[in-house]
């Protein structure tokens, strides 16, 4: 307040005069106090920093920048303060306001002014007064993120009123945040320290996340005799057993996580380094050594040394060795770990107040709560996703295995010649979004007049024998395989999605969306949807359905079989060409594409159960949701998740040999 | 008329057997140690290995083409044998050198001292030192080979017994059992398997205790180990499909419906010829990958099953000749085309560069015999000579 009161009267002081004419007083000043200003040490500054204040705020704060910033420089000769401008030989010496230029000076005649951390300390907590009171926006913000980045105790006081003065409202949230930090980083007072954690709680801001935790941090191990009384004790630590959370308090070790906090070994060592045992602990590593040194012959304290090949052998004859005084006693394992348990070990929170770490450890936890209900959800979210891949990419499958009783293993290749089709359409038309326009109809057509002609050459001369089928779609899957490595090579190739579905929809810190994994959500209800109206409302899919259920009759029934073949495998390639630009869209598209998602789409078809759509996407959803379900356990292994989840599936399969939805009837006697 | 079937097979098996062990001397006489040379050792060590591959053929073929389980699956046990014998021989190898450089220091190696450095050397290239425990019998070559036994034998057994049980059947059972080996390989993989991960084991070439003898001498020494063993799973599978035993086997392909009606217990009589031919894959594979040198989770990979069935569809499955036909006349001229030896084909504006191409040719290659000759190159030679009674 007192500040703005300055403010104002200077402005109306000044305010009739030339902008030289305070400038030159300002000049006066500099050369009143030149040798305070030089030699500036934390007891003379205070005055300076006390007196600036009465000069114009821009010029203060320019000054003060450059001061604190050691950009001021002195001419040896008079002691005038300048800026300089550094040539190759010589150097320009500016007056402060960097346009009246005084003269051209040799490196020799002008030295830099450096003002020690203390006394920039000093400088930088006025300095923030007149940028955070600033009348233009732009330098408040500046001046809070440069504060966000290195609050220092200080700050405190400027912040609160900072608080109370700032009229942006946006502006003001982030003041009232960073106050909160501040205060619960620097407060003395435990009452204000309590309320603001508490006010924590249900917020899951990473940087309160972080700030707690900074609240909870610990010392390192200490020992004593027994738990120090007036001290705040963090945890309580077992050598050998206990392992240390991240918000300080110890636990035991689990499948997770085998990294003991300290080794009875360590503890012994940290006994030792305290004074606390008067035997030094030999390693191995010490014992071979000094066994080594002690050769006599071939024998070491009486032992020949082929016999030291074990280590009970070794600490007799190094015992030998310790009779004979060439060695320092040996301490047993036995000695160590009773020594180890006459001490407790533990560590205490650099926060002195246990109501306040206590507090913390609440917040803490409520918070946690909170961001694992957001896991649950990323990780619901996480296999939606893969789920709708997975259905794209065996919707098409289970409907020609379902009605052709046929599996086709080239499937995974149309799925490549789809993505390959969206990366040459991009080739020609640069605009992304009409690209992929033309390339979702583009690559049905390619794949399924691919799919036709697959029909009419192999297919049709193979029914009635699954198996056969199955090998010569294989010889047509890696021909296709090889021929798209013939001719867009082995590098991977980029199929660039538009720029509206970069990014991603953000909930929270530890919740975000990728806008393309909604998008193939939406492209799989989409086909979900097609599908059931072209099965159950169209005269193809009637058609379809009878020749599933019972092709003879439909052939009696006037239904042409082989067409309604030969569309259905037409229809379900199709699929796959499009499957194939979602796939593109988020992985890079290569000869190897298909064939990494083949296996998957089998297991989604076998597990769902054939010719039925629900029961693809009840598989697609299983084996997506599980696959997704196993990393979160592990989640640094997604090779051990698909071990895994293949296991599994092989043991549903025991269960529900035909799938979740099994076909009912004649259809299902195959 | 059973007599004159009977005296035509015995004569099959006669001149399989002949013309096996005419070969054998004939790479010999002509191989660098114990002949002129002109067969070189690392020929003699592909001769080799493709036999090992004609073995798993056979048990595919038996499998398959008599008991009609496609089974993608039979290459992830011939790789787990290469696994287990891998194990001893690259255990074995490295306590040698261990031990050869502890000479030099002054005091014996502990137990855990040996251990240690032996583990390093193993497992330095994922991180680690520590021995896992699968790797406890890796220092007895004899449990190690029960192992080659026994590894893959439970793993088929467990698996063929709760998929056989549930009557899984046809495409179904084909496809479970390559997502076995998917299964498999996928674990393999990961740096923790305690297999050293996607590096495999590798210098299995290097067979301890005689390793003085040179590769020259071990490579013609498992030449002829692998044709033994080829001519003693031919003698078998061919006695055993001629017995009552294969005639149930067969029927269970043509209509296990049926053959369960009679009252036969189908599913151990499938169980029987799963768990056997994937018992013998593993001896292959434990032949096959001292000759190869290394062996990789890649190995195991599902579409390396697939192959092994393309070869014996390509040979003529149901036949046992068929199965080895197929798999050396694939497998050779795989690695000949591959290996850029073939000559390229100039067509004026484009060369057909058989690197490339090879494998496009081999797939509709592929096709065309499924769609126009069921039992591959054995039936079509059959159509064309053998006259229709």
């Amino acid at each position: 307040m007192k500040i703005k009161f300055y403010i104002i009267f200077l402005y109306v002081f000044f305010i009739n005069l030339p902008a030289v004419a305070h400038h030159d007083e300002f000049n006066i000043f500099l050369i009143e106090n030149s040798e305070n200003i030089i030699k500036s040490s934390a007891k003379t500054v205070d005055s300076i920093l006390r007196d600036i204040q009465s000069f114009d705020d821009e010029i203060v704060s320019r000054f003060l920048e450059l001061w604190k910033s050691k950009s001021l420089y002195y001419i040896k000769d008079t002691k005038q303060v300048v800026i300089v401008n550094e040539n190759e030989e010589s150097l320009d010496a500016l007056e402060i306001d960097g346009l009246t230029r005084i003269g051209n000076y040799s490196k020799k005649e002008i030295k830099k002014i450096k003002p020690n951390s203390g006394v920039r300390a000093k400088i930088d907590s006025i300095l923030v007064k007149y940028q955070i009171f600033n009348s233009d926006i732009n330098v408040r913000q500046k001046s809070i993120e440069s504060l966000k980045r290195n609050i220092r105790p200080e700050h405190l006081e400027v912040l609160q009123d900072a608080y109370i003065n700032e009229s942006d409202a946006e502006l003001k949230t982030v003041i009232d945040r960073l106050l909160k930090f501040a205060i619960v980083k620097y407060s003395d007072s435990n009452d204000k320290k309590l309320e603001i954690i508490e006010s924590f709680k249900g917020d899951t801001a990473i940087e309160i996340r972080a700030s707690l935790n900074q609240l909870l941090n610990s010392s390192e191990v200490k020992v004593g005799i027994s738990l120090p009384n007036n001290k705040n004790i963090a945890r309580v630590i077992v050598p050998g057993f206990t392992i240390k959370n991240s918000n300080g308090t110890s636990g035991t070790t689990n499948f997770f996580n085998e990294d003991v906090e300290i080794s009875i070994n360590d503890a012994y060592d940290k006994l030792y380094a305290d004074n606390l045992v008067y035997k030094k602990r030999i390693t191995q590593e010490e014992l071979k050594k000094i066994l080594e040194q002690n050769i006599s012959g071939d024998t070491i304290g009486g032992y020949s040394i082929s016999s030291l090949d074990n280590e009970q052998s070794r600490i007799a004859a190094y015992n030998k060795l310790v009779e004979n005084n060439l060695a320092p006693p040996f301490i047993s394992e036995n000695k160590i770990n009773e020594e180890v348990n006459k001490f407790i070990f533990y560590s205490i929170y650099n926060e002195t107040s246990s109501e306040v770490t206590n507090a913390a450890l609440n917040t803490l936890a409520s918070i946690n709560f909170r961001v694992q209900i957001y896991k649950y959800i990323d990780l619901l979210i996480d296999g939606l996703s893969l789920a709708s891949i997975y259905f794209l990419g065996a919707i098409g499958l289970a409907i020609t295995f379902g009605v052709m009783r046929v599996i086709n293993m080239a499937h995974g290749e149309f799925i490549m010649m789809g993505a390959y089709t969206g990366y040459v359409v991009q080739q020609f038309i640069s605009n992304h979004t009409l690209s992929l326009l033309v390339a979702l109809p583009l690559a049905f057509i390619i794949t399924f007049i691919a799919g036709v002609i697959m029909e009419r050459l192999v297919i049709r001369h193979l029914y009635r024998k699954p198996l056969d089928t199955l090998l010569a779609t294989f010889g047509i899957s890696i021909a296709l395989q090889q021929i798209a490595k013939n001719i867009f090579g082995t590098q991977a190739r980029p199929l660039t999605s538009p720029s509206w579905l970069d990014g991603s929809l953000s909930l929270s810190d530890d919740l975000s969306i990728s806008y393309i994994r909604i998008a193939i959500f939406i492209l799989s209800l989409i086909f979900l949807g097609l599908l059931l109206f072209v099965m159950n409302r169209t005269r193809l899919g009637l058609e379809t359905r009878a020749v599933t259920q019972n092709p003879v009759m439909a052939s009696n029934m006037g239904i042409n079989p082989e067409r309604i073949n030969m569309l259905t495998f037409g229809f379900g390639s199709g699929i796959a060409g499009i499957a194939g630009i979602a796939i593109g869209l988020f992985s890079k598209v290569t000869s190897e594409l298909g064939s990494e998602y083949i296996v998957q789409s089998f297991m989604t078809v076998v597990v769902g159960g054939v010719g039925n759509i629900w029961g693809t996407l009840a598989g697609a959803s299983l084996i997506g949701f599980l696959q997704k379900f196993i990393e979160w356990f592990n989640p640094s292994n997604t090779l051990a998740a698909q071990t895994y989840m293949i296991i599994f599936i092989i043991l549903f399969i025991q269960f529900r040999p035909k799938g979740i939805v099994a076909l009912k009837g004649r259809a299902a006697d195959d | 008329m059973t007599n004159s079937i009977n005296d035509l097979l015995a004569r099959h098996t006669l001149i399989f057997t002949i013309v096996v062990i005419i070969f054998s001397l004939f790479i010999t006489f002509f191989s660098e140690p114990y002949g002129n040379g002109l067969i070189s050792t690392s020929f003699v060590k592909t001769l080799g290995k493709t036999v090992c591959l004609c073995i798993i053929a056979l048990a595919m073929d038996v499998v398959w083409g008599y008991c009609g389980i496609l089974s993608l699956g039979h290459f992830a046990f011939f790789g787990l044998g290469g696994y287990m014998i891998g194990m001893w021989l690259m255990y074995e190898r490295t306590a040698i050198i261990v031990q050869e450089a502890a000479t030099n220091e002054l005091l014996p190696l502990t137990e855990t001292e040996l251990s240690n450095a032996i583990g390093n050397q193993i497992f330095g290239v994922v991180g680690g030192y520590d021995i896992p425990s699968i790797w406890m019998f890796a220092d007895s070559l004899g449990l190690q080979l029960i192992l080659v036994i026994a590894v893959p034998g439970i793993l088929a057994f467990i698996f063929g017994w709760l998929a056989f049980r549930s009557r899984v059947t046809g495409v179904y059972l084909s496809i479970l059992t390559q997502a076995l080996t998917l299964a498999l390989s996928l674990y393999l993989f990961q740096n923790d398997s305690g297999l050293r991960g996607n590096n495999g084991l590798s210098g299995l070439q290097n067979i301890p205790g005689i390793e003085y003898l040179g590769q020259e001498v071990i490579s013609i020494g498992f030449f002829w180990a692998s044709c033994v063993f080829l001519i003693s799973i031919f003698l078998l599978f061919h006695s055993l499909m001629k017995s009552k035993f294969g005639l149930i086997i067969t029927s269970i392909r043509d209509n296990e419906t049926r053959v369960r009606f009679l009252g036969y217990n189908v599913e151990i009589y499938k169980l029987f010829i799963f768990v056997l031919t994937a018992i013998i894959s593993s001896i292959a594979g434990a032949l096959y990958y001292p000759q190869a040198g290394i062996i990789n989770p890649a190995e195991l990979a599902p579409i390396a099953s697939i192959y092994l069935a393309v070869w014996v569809a390509i040979g003529g499955r149901g036949k046992l000749y068929g199965a080895i036909i197929g798999a050396a006349f694939v497998s050779l001229f795989s690695s000949w085309f591959t290996g850029g030896q073939a000559p390229d084909i100039p067509l004026g504006i484009f060369t057909i560069e058989w690197v490339n191409w090879w494998t496009v040719l081999l797939g509709f290659g592929f096709v065309i015999i499924t769609i126009f000759s069921e039992n591959g190159i054995i039936g079509f030679l059959r159509n064309i000579f053998v006259k229709e009674k």
